[in-house]
């Protein structure tokens, strides 16, 4: 991540104070604490004695930091961190790769848009704000009940329903590029659209991109465990953060680690995507829209 | 001003057309559709299907089905509930004043907070408070709106015993005071997320303000820093932030229909939710039409309201 580093050795960043400064160290937390979440997600399942579907009856609602069991265990007597850490890849690939399918159709939808500013652009952004027009988790709900529900389904959908926000930075930052003299030049060259779109517009849009792309991994990680907290996302027994807390509330009096521990996971997982999105916004210069 | 209203009317309206069809595409075009509620009744046969699809209109070709809906549609018949076999705009219109009554109280509250963190901030901005409600907003953005809800049952119903757990009254009991009572917590629970959006925005708009040329002549005329703030500074960032709530009403409506499955509350969130259990498809499409008209009609009025505010809409 040298792009967070760069700032800090320019003179002109000093100048603006405290609060940038403390903006990018959050940013670094966030980045170690989700470098080391993934690390434990991918690794932990192997170092931990129990199997995430391994079920000990005597052992049932064991409280954590009782026992053998570090997290504690559910209502069929399964390991809690086993089951959180299996969860955890699962929550993470359908959040990372609904953020790159979401950013894909965002930025070809922005980019086209954009460029063609007449009855195309306009039609796409009519459909862009149709679709903004619903709330997201309605539509995401309603597809993830019709389809059925298997990893790769939820990712589709998560991304059918979440690159509007892509697609409208995109469409922004193409309009006003193309107006530039290197895209005169290029039309001059007898360039086609399509190189001039996506070989010499786009690389200079994509600071923009990234910043939305890692706010978009932490939306989708955020919408896996409502939908899935609803019952309409990952099935059991594959475990994901949502699901783990669809049963919880019910055991809410009686074992309300099964209500905590999974929910303080996710927000601190999209709580560090939301913080390196911040700093990657400051870091690369993009002027916020949003806050 | 009559020119902007019709433009603006006619854009919604090009907008809910294209809804509609988002709305009808996603409900037809999925594997299964509407008859896939009677597949799992017992000894179904592929004729019996047939007939109830030729009887339901369903074996027509897609564009024809969609018109001859939204034909209906315009004419105020939505369909009947496959559940209780009753009109669709009755059964959404039974739930969806405990939906506006969660997300009135929740906005009014959030907007009162927000406005005031936004400029407390960004009247001492890089200070502490300033810096801690930063933070505070972002952390508040990342956190699961069914698990705060979670959360709170478990502290102010499980432990302290303050709160209710959910639904929207005690049976017997239908004193005002009661519906307060059971209001606080979900209320609550929703604005977390909105307070956050609303107060970064709130402070971004009075920092614009607050450098701008009119504030110093204010201050040169020698008004008190109070008068300042409350006449001239709030006055003008709230214009934004009037399009802003408009544009905050899909993200509230989301989050209703979170709070409301957490807490029983009887809305359309709930009802939404049951109706796809059920595969009530009527319903669903009814309550996917009526809250994209909310959002449509929300940012509107948002846009209207800015225009009577500000001038210089009314003229460009």
């Amino acid at each position: 991540m040298s792009a967070l580093a760069i700032p800090a050795h320019t003179s002109w960043w000093r100048s603006r104070g405290v609060r940038r400064f403390a903006r990018h160290r959050l940013a670094i937390i966030g980045l170690v604490m989700i470098t080391l979440l993934t690390l434990a997600c991918i690794v932990g399942p192997y170092l931990l004695p129990y199997d995430s579907l391994y079920i000990d009856l005597r052992a049932r609602f064991a409280p954590p930091l009782t026992g053998y069991h570090f997290l504690g265990t559910d209502p069929l007597g399964r390991d809690v961190a086993a089951r959180l850490l299996e969860a955890g890849r699962i929550s993470l690939l359908v959040g990372f790769f609904a953020m790159l399918l979401s950013t894909m159709i965002g930025t070809l939808i922005g980019v086209v848009s954009g460029y063609y500013r007449g009855a195309v652009g306009a039609t796409l952004m009519r459909i862009v704000d149709a679709f903004l027009s619903f709330p997201s988790i309605f539509l995401l709900l309603a597809l993830a009940a019709l389809l059925q529900p298997t990893p790769i389904m939820i990712t589709i959908i998560i991304a059918l329903t979440s690159w509007m926000e892509v697609a409208r930075i995109v469409e922004a930052e193409v309009r006003s590029l193309r107006e530039r003299d290197f895209v005169q030049a290029s039309r001059m060259m007898g360039l086609s659209s399509a190189h001039i779109m996506f070989r010499e517009i786009l690389p200079n849009a994509i600071g923009p991109i990234i910043v939305a792309a890692t706010l978009t991994v932490a939306r989708a990680i955020l919408l896996e465990a409502y939908v899935s907290f609803l019952g309409y996302g990952i099935q059991p027994p594959l475990p994901s953060w949502g699901n783990m807390l669809n049963g919880a509330q019910q055991y809410l009096s009686t074992a309300p680690w099964l209500a905590i521990i999974p929910g303080i996971t996710i927000t601190i997982a999209v709580t560090s995507f939301n913080f390196i999105g911040d700093g990657l916004r400051d870091a690369l210069d993009v002027r916020s829209d949003h806050m | 001003m009559a020119g902007y209203l019709f433009n603006r009317l006619w854009q919604s309206v090009v907008l809910l057309v294209i809804v509609s069809i988002i709305g009808f595409a996603v409900l037809n075009l999925t594997p299964g559709g509407p008859l896939s509620q009677f597949a799992l009744t017992p000894g179904m046969t592929q004729e019996a299907m047939d007939r109830i699809a030729e009887q339901m209109g369903l074996n027509r070709p897609l564009p024809v089905q969609y018109l001859d809906w939204g034909w209906r549609l315009l004419q105020g018949d939505w369909g009947t509930s496959y559940r209780d076999g009753q009109p669709v705009l009755d059964v959404i219109g039974r739930h969806i004043t405990a939906t506006l009554l969660l997300m009135g109280t929740s906005t009014a509250f959030s907007i009162a907070i927000g406005t005031w963190i936004g400029i407390h901030g960004a009247t001492r901005p890089y200070s502490i408070f300033d810096y801690t409600v930063t933070i505070g907003a972002m952390v508040a953005l990342s956190i699961p709106t069914f698990w705060f809800g979670l959360v709170g049952i478990y502290i102010f119903t499980l432990e302290l015993g303050w709160l209710p757990a959910g639904n929207m009254y005690t049976i017997g009991d239908g004193s005002v005071l009661n519906y307060l009572h059971h209001l606080i917590m979900p209320s609550l629970v929703l604005s977390l997320v909105n307070v956050a959006v609303w107060s970064r925005y709130m402070r971004t708009a009075t920092l614009d303000v607050i450098n701008q040329e009119f504030v110093k002549t204010a201050r040169a005329k020698g008004l008190t820093e109070r008068r300042v703030l409350m006449k001239h500074v709030v006055g003008n960032a709230m214009v934004p932030m009037i399009t802003l709530a408009g544009m905050q009403l899909p993200s509230i409506l989301g989050g209703a229909l979170v709070t409301e499955t957490v807490f029983t509350w009887p809305g359309m969130g709930r009802l939404f939710l049951d109706s796809l259990g059920y595969s009530d498809y009527p319903v669903v499409m009814g309550l996917l039409m009526v809250s994209a008209i909310l959002v449509l009609l929300g940012s509107l009025i948002a846009d209207l309201l800015v225009a009577l505010v500000d001038p210089r809409i009314r003229v460009s």
